[in-house]
């Protein structure tokens, strides 16, 4: 496995269905001789995930034989959740997570959130706020589920 | 060339309220609003943390976010008085975050577009969160404002006991953001069917220039007891 790779493939410590590649946190991995930097990005400002997510980079590249890697925070550009890839958006939406639409300008506009247990478009916003930063809580109005929504950001 | 003082204002807007929104935690009107709050709050500190980590760096006296969050006098802090007003009622709580979410948001939308690349990067991300903030606000505002006699009386109250503070806001090289904020939040207010109350009257200040309120004191007590006791206490 290259290094990338093994960056790469660190679960997000919240949603972990999905790791910090699919998410678009993960920004950059170069090596320069036994030498590896990592840049990250974070989702919100404060988001609690980022110590754990460093803490996990370099848990896995010492596994994989690379000790003290560095690790860059990087602002710029700002992460939005159209920095998630199809891949990310498949693997949310199969753990019954629905993922976000496309972010327009400074507020997205919800137009419709699919139920991700039955696909019905018939959903509610129950709280703009949910169990982490990044995601609002829903409920179908078809199967009376209620879900986790990532928020178009 | 920014200023020290001026970044740490920016930082301790965000750090206060904050803490005042955390105050909140397990005693909002209802579960989902607990939820809320203590994110809006996560927010604010998030920017709080960069913001006082980049004043520190200016400074170049070695102090990082913790030394100045924790270590720090109330005559040193340089936030508005608006933020640290104690909340006894949630009404004022919407209120006041009507009034700092969109003055928060317009500063940041400014300062993304300005010269200083650094607080660029922050207010870049931190601005999305304020126009968040201010969505949630808005909703309560309309919400208990056009609500029941009850809920509309401590609405009012609320804005017109906050009011005064709002034009600390816009001193200095910020007057030019008054009119934007006045629409923002007349537009709120109308659909509330509240009054704007008129301007001319007391406009207290002083925050930026380290001179607050007694209840900055026992905000900062309660928020750096820890740390003074046990300094450089980790988990």
């Amino acid at each position: 496995m290259n290094v990338y790779d093994v960056v790469a493939a660190v679960v997000d410590p919240e949603l972990r269905v999905v790791t910090i590649a699919d998410l678009g946190i993960l920004r950059d991995v170069t090596v320069d001789g036994e030498r590896v930097t990592v840049t990250i990005t974070p989702t919100y400002s404060g988001c609690p995930a980022m110590d754990v997510i460093r803490a996990d980079i370099r848990q896995a590249l010492r596994s994989a034989g690379y000790a003290d890697p560095e690790i860059v925070t990087t602002l710029r550009p700002a992460w939005s959740t159209d920095w998630i890839t199809d891949d990310g958006r498949s693997k949310l939406a199969a753990a019954g997570i629905a993922p976000p639409g496309p972010s327009r300008g400074p507020i997205a506009l919800t137009l419709g959130v699919r139920c991700p247990r039955c696909g019905s478009p018939n959903t509610e916003e129950l709280s703009r706020f949910g169990s982490t930063a990044c995601k609002a809580l829903w409920r179908c109005r078809a199967c009376a589920e209620p879900f986790d929504h990532v928020k178009a950001y | 060339m920014t200023s020290v003082d001026y970044v740490l204002g920016l930082g301790d807007d965000a750090l206060v309220a904050a803490q005042r929104l955390a105050q909140w935690c397990a005693r909002a009107p209802e579960l989902e609003e607990d939820v809320a709050l203590a994110n809006i709050a996560l927010d604010q500190l998030g920017a709080a943390r960069l913001l006082l980590t980049y004043a520190g760096e200016l400074e170049g006296a070695g102090r990082d976010e913790d030394a100045l969050a924790y270590l720090r006098g109330d005559r040193e802090y340089r936030n508005c008085l608006l933020v640290e007003l104690p909340e006894p009622d949630f009404a004022v709580t919407m209120a006041k975050l009507l009034f700092l979410s969109a003055y928060q948001k317009l500063r940041y939308e400014w300062l993304a577009a300005a010269g200083d690349e650094r607080l660029s990067a922050v207010a870049d991300k931190a601005r999305k969160e304020s126009a968040y903030h201010l969505d949630h606000a808005s909703l309560w505002t309309v919400r208990l404002g056009d609500g029941t006699p009850e809920s509309h009386r401590r609405m009012q109250d609320a804005v017109d006991r906050l009011w005064p503070y709002t034009h600390e806001l816009f001193e200095g090289d910020h007057a030019a953001l008054r009119p934007q904020w006045l629409s923002l939040v007349t537009a709120v207010l109308d659909e509330a069917t509240l009054t704007r109350p008129a301007d001319g009257g007391w406009a207290p200040g002083g925050g930026r220039q380290g001179l607050h309120t007694e209840h900055l004191s026992y905000l900062l007590a309660e928020l750096q007891v820890l740390h003074r006791a046990h300094p450089g206490a980790r988990w």
